[in-house]
């Protein structure tokens, strides 16, 4: 579904944290949003889902969501958020309970979304029993059972070790080939917006403001070729360059929690 | 790679030890040891029996009560007070917790009150409530009520407190009606809070039943070990003392096995 942004400010009391967002996007596409620490790039993603209401401006999406999406806005969360209670298929079944469904097409529902994520045999696991990258893929199995229309990624791997991170970045492009919705996808690790992103946004910090849209030619699912290498080193250098002095200021701030 | 010769010294080990590592029969001995030296303090003559009676004779007194059917009584009438005493209190106190968690306002409200009611010792109470209720069964069972309401009201608040946001916002993301994450998420997340909150609520059950008994009741183990202290019985006492132990192993044993057929996901 096209998404629109449009003039969204939020401040936390007298703290600016975003000024005039403005962004359109695409049916389909996934827009990544970048910028160093306290620019804001998770509040934007909590308005955009409807979890915070912005000070300003309004988000929009065009037409009616689809008729089959039970969830238009579906958050994928950096810490996972699973209750430790449930089990693997339960977790993901929360998702669905609430809705009018059979208990056989939630059944159903459910085995198709572990099967997509490779989860199929951890059905009766429990959170705990499971690596960080088992559970961001409960995570994903979760959002995916609702059908989103948009789906919304926040920092997905940033609790995930490196090695895990890459194989998890493997999984998400496989899926996301064959699973079609609109995403966005907050991180601050340059090589996951570059490889994922058909376009990269960066913000500015405090308040948050667009500071560049970059767009990324080469489609995402041919980026893993040896020919591209260049190309997505190129990215990374040239996000690297927008954000590093405000990265570097921001990492010499003293924290006011 | 050099021929291994004295220049080659190996690094010392120096990691061990600080690791708590289990120690089964530890416990046991050393239970036995101490009992046994009680035991032959006694039998020496070393301990006077009016001061502390032998082992043996604690058992021998526990074994007469068990046997003339004093001991059960006593007991049956202390547990009639602890469990209502227990459940009302708990019930009361789950109830203005679990609404403290919830809603800004009902905290807002009940804080000031709980923080200032809590530090107060319930058994001060006890005369104002046997003014009110009586001398009878009643004024034991709110004072119990009352001691517990007020650590319940404590556990339930901040376990409910301590559910982390994020799955609440979780639940928000995913449109599950505010029922839905009461029950679903609010809920099972407050629950070990709560059952460790059950934990104390009913040592401080057991404490004041007994104290509540021994300001005035006829029956009671309370009552009971206060007769004895009185007569000298000093057996006997201690017989009352090991009986209220065993009371508080088991119901810390019962609460133990429900948390763990509750927290199964632990």
């Amino acid at each position: 579904m096209p998404l629109h942004i449009e003039g969204v400010c939020h401040s936390y009391g007298p703290v600016a944290a975003l000024d005039t967002i403005d962004l359109d996007i695409a049916d389909g596409e996934t827009v990544a949003l970048i910028g160093p620490s306290g620019c804001g790039k998770s509040t934007l993603l909590g308005i955009i889902g409807g979890l915070l209401q912005p000070t300003a401006g309004r988000v929009s999406l065009s037409g009616p969501p689809p008729a089959d999406s039970l969830n238009p806005f579906t958050y994928v969360f950096q810490d996972f958020a699973l209750l430790p209670w449930r089990s693997v298929a339960a977790n993901v079944a929360l998702a669905l309970e609430h809705r009018r469904l059979g208990a056989a097409e939630c059944r159903e529902r459910v085995a198709a979304a572990l099967a997509l994520t490779g989860l199929t045999e951890f059905a009766a696991a429990y959170p705990k029993q499971l690596s960080g990258g088992m559970r961001q893929r409960v995570g994903i199995a979760r959002a995916l059972v609702v059908r989103p229309a948009v789906l919304l990624l926040d920092e997905p791997l940033s609790a995930l070790d490196a090695q895990t991170r890459e194989l998890l970045m493997e999984d998400m492009l496989a899926i996301w080939a064959r699973e079609k919705s609109t995403r966005v996808y907050v991180t601050h690790n340059l090589e996951e917006a570059s490889r994922l992103a058909d376009r990269v946004v960066v913000l500015s910090r405090r308040p948050g403001r667009i500071r560049e849209v970059l767009r990324i030619d080469v489609p995402v699912s041919e980026r893993g070729r040896p020919e591209h290498t260049a190309l997505l080193i190129d990215v990374q250098r040239r996000l690297w360059a927008l954000i590093r002095d405000e990265a570097a200021t921001a990492e010499r701030e003293i924290q006011n929690v | 790679m050099s021929e291994p010769g004295p220049s080659r010294r190996p690094i010392p080990f120096r990691g061990g030890g600080f690791a708590p590592s289990p120690r089964r029969v530890v416990p046991w001995i050393v239970f036995a040891v101490l009992i046994g030296l009680w035991q032959a303090a006694s039998s020496s003559g070393l301990l006077p029996p009016l001061f502390l009676p032998s082992p043996a004779a604690i058992v021998r007194a526990l074994h007469d009560l068990w046997l003339d059917g004093t001991l059960m009584e006593h007991v049956t009438a202390s547990l009639k007070r602890i469990i209502p005493g227990w459940i009302i209190g708990t019930a009361a106190g789950l109830a203005i917790g679990l609404a403290m968690g919830m809603f800004s306002s009902a905290r807002a409200a009940g804080l000031p009150i709980v923080s200032a009611l809590f530090p107060i010792p319930k058994i001060a109470l006890l005369p104002v409530l046997i003014l009110w209720l009586g001398i009878g069964e009643p004024s034991k069972v709110a004072t119990i009520a009352l001691g517990v309401f007020f650590p319940t009201v404590i556990s339930a608040y901040t376990a409910c407190d301590s559910v982390p946001r994020n799955l609440i916002r979780m639940g928000q993301s995913f449109g599950l009606p505010a029922r839905d994450i009461v029950v679903k998420i609010l809920l099972p997340g407050a629950m070990p809070g709560i059952l460790a909150g059950f934990r104390i609520s009913a040592s401080v059950a057991l404490l004041l039943v007994v104290a509540a008994e021994m300001i005035g009741a006829q029956q009671g183990i309370g009552a009971f070990v206060l007769t004895a202290g009185n007569l000298m019985q000093t057996d006997q006492l201690l017989a009352g003392v090991v009986m209220l132990s065993i009371l508080g192993l088991l119901i810390s044993w019962g609460l133990g096995a429900i948390e763990r057929s509750v927290l199964r996901w632990r």
